[in-house]
């Protein structure tokens, strides 16, 4: 079990507030994405959860009961570091078995316990080595490894790929959600990366300066974003924002379409403008094209147009998918 | 590294491996000579050479195994306690948030203090049976004040030289404490590790490497404390507090027998590689990467 509540948890560095006032409730079994950009606060909500750090107000409660005060090592839960973390002067088994030892569990279940974990993760050959003769995803695996033996009641990853390459970033990515299926454990993953965010979570959690500015589905979020900051960040390219004129008629002081739902062609409907930019990734193409009275827009189409800088193009968003903005930047719903 | 850069490293390091090699070799040599011969300072041009007999005389003589047992007694005695308390003291350090560079500076002061001066310091101001500072505390508390370097005269030397070197295991266990990562420190904290474990499994071997450090810096010059017996007790009372170095000076000034006295170094020479052997075997390895 492995359900865990915030109740207005705040907390203040001195007179500084990082987080003002967190409310959530993560379901037992669930993998969370804490994402946002830099300096939002998301490290320190999970050493909050975690018992790193002492919240300021406010309660958090895993199934059911409150943890404020009570160690990290008596919340059940475990941590993956950024930077792993890892005793460098233990073996991968000491390292892996370091939690179990320290629980006072018996020698011979430590081992079994060790070589299980081992095996999951690809690390059998490795147990008797040192950390320092490992690769990086090698390190990481231990790290997940150290996690996952003592059976905690949620994993807390915070950042756990960011010093690794793309290519086994992607494949890790793939390994953790797989993993924390196949255990079915809460998990609470930071990160900065919103393609991480969107393929990972069940949930995700975008912060901003602080605050919970929404938590969903990924789908959810690209399709319902509460406000211009979600709506900004989830996505990529990032959404079109219009302001202005063109967005009154639409009856809201901001509108935005995503890329993808601006279609472009060399003639017919829509707005006029001249493609300043053209970005051809193959399946796809990037249009950056300057319309008048509009500014810079970022249009998406599958496979090649055909056009490059300075021709003339036209876009037609699909009004289906306009999203509407009050003056303070939340999503007016119809 | 490629061969080339290799060996322009040997050809590049030259210099100074010649110049410290004719530095360290003339002494020497003229050590190794001077214990040769029939030396001495009160019966000048009667110098003959007479062999190993100098060795012999030296090594029969029963101030050698004492003053062994006293100089191996004094750099093990002073390992033990500033390490213990250096680990100690730095931990403490460790924690201090204000005021760092300030406790740090006043950590590292005595190190500045000269040998005698200090010594002296010890000698009248702390641990004088009458005027002491130690015996006024123990007169207050209705104790016998302890006669130091009567009764207990080497204990007193090892206390005076550990003070000394203290700042110095202090200092670099501190600098030690400050680099280990904060991370590995929170992850043995969710594992379940109580501060004593914590210690134990995570900051203990972080601090391996600068214990052995400090271990054979230390020991070359414990191997060569004179001042503070100098001063103190003059290696006395009877042997009680002479080590090999004031066993040479006193053969060679007291007794002015240069041949003797030579003999002496070089055996403190030997004496010196063998501990050197026994360390670098022992917590040596350590150091390896
Ligand atoms: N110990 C601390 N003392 C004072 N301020 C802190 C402390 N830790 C974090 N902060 C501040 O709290 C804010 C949030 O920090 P946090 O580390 O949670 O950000 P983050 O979202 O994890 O960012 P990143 O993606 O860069 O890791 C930052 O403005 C940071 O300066
Ligand atoms: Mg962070």
């Amino acid at each position: 079990m492995g359900r865990i509540t915030l109740q207005g948890v705040r907390k203040a560095f001195g007179s500084h507030t990082v987080i003002h006032g967190a409310d959530l409730d993560i379901a037992d079994g669930s993998f969370v994405v804490f994402v946002g950009p830099s300096g939002c606060g998301k490290t320190t909500l999970l050493r909050l959860i975690a018992g790193l750090e002492d919240v300021t107000d406010g309660r958090i409660l895993i199934d059911g009961s409150n943890v404020v005060g009570v160690a990290a090592a008596k919340r059940g839960l475990s941590m993956v570091f950024q930077s792993y973390a890892l005793y460098p002067h233990m073996s991968v088994r000491g390292n892996i078995g370091f939690g179990l030892k320290m629980a006072g569990v018996a020698r011979p279940e430590i081992n079994r316990k060790v070589e299980a974990a081992a095996a999951t993760l690809n690390l059998t050959p490795y147990l008797d080595r040192k950390p320092r003769e490992l690769s990086g995803g090698q390190r990481q695996r231990v790290a997940i490894g150290r996690a996952i033996v003592r059976e905690p009641k949620a994993f807390l990853f915070d950042e756990p790929l960011s010093n690794l390459d793309a290519a086994l970033r992607v494949q890790m990515r793939l390994e953790i959600t797989t993993l924390q299926k196949q255990l079915a454990t809460t998990a609470i993953y930071v990160t900065h990366d919103q393609v991480e965010a969107m393929t990972m979570a069940d949930r995700i959690v975008v912060l901003n300066a602080g605050r919970i500015e929404q938590f969903g589905s990924p789908l959810e979020l690209y399709d319902r974003p509460d406000n211009l900051f979600v709506a900004g960040f989830i996505g990529s390219p990032r959404m079109n924002f219009i302001g202005k004129e063109m967005a009154k008629r639409y009856g809201a002081p901001t509108i935005g379409i995503r890329p993808e739902h601006l279609r472009a062609a060399r003639d017919g409907e829509g707005w006029q403008g001249v493609v300043s930019v053209a970005e051809h990734l193959g399946s796809d193409t990037f249009l950056h094209v300057d319309v008048p009275e509009i500014g810079r827009l970022t249009a998406r189409s599958v496979g090649e147009l055909g056009l490059t800088t300075g021709d003339r193009v036209r876009l037609s968003p699909d009004p289906a998918r306009i999203h509407r903005f009050d003056a303070d930047g939340r999503a007016i719903r119809s | 590294m490629t061969a080339e850069t290799r060996a322009l490293g040997r050809l590049l390091l030259g210099p100074a491996v010649a110049l410290l090699f004719v530095w360290m070799i003339v002494p020497l040599a003229m050590t190794i000579y001077f214990s040769t011969l029939h030396y001495n300072l009160l019966n000048p041009g009667m110098e003959q050479f007479v062999g190993l007999e100098n060795y012999i005389y030296f090594l029969t003589d029963p101030a050698f195994l004492a003053s062994l047992y006293n100089t191996l007694v004094l750099v093990g005695s002073v390992l033990v306690l500033t390490i213990v308390l250096g680990t100690l003291i730095a931990l403490l350090l460790d924690q201090v948030v204000v005021g760092r560079s300030i406790v740090r500076l006043m950590v590292i002061a005595p190190f500045f203090v000269m040998p005698t001066v200090s010594a002296l310091v010890w000698k009248n101001l702390l641990m004088h049976p009458v005027s002491g500072l130690f015996a006024w505390i123990a007169t207050s508390l209705g104790l016998t004040p302890i006669d130091w370097f009567a009764n207990a005269p080497l204990v007193a030397i090892i206390l005076i030289v550990a003070w000394q070197w203290l700042p110095f295991a202090t200092l670099i266990l501190l600098t030690a404490l400050q680099s280990l990562d904060e991370e590995q420190r929170e992850a043995a904290e969710m594992d379940g590790a109580g501060p004593f474990s914590s210690f134990l499994y995570v900051t203990l071997p972080h601090l391996a490497r600068p214990i052995t450090v400090v271990i054979l810096i230390e020991t070359i010059f414990l191997l060569t404390v004179f001042a503070e017996i100098f001063v103190t007790t003059g290696g006395g009372p009877g042997l009680a507090t002479t080590n090999i170095a004031f066993l040479i000076y006193a053969q060679a000034l007291i007794q002015y027998d240069v041949g003797s006295a030579s003999a002496g170094g070089m055996v403190a020479v030997v004496i010196a590689n063998i501990v050197a052997f026994f360390l670098v075997r022992i917590v040596g390895r350590n150091l390896e990467a």
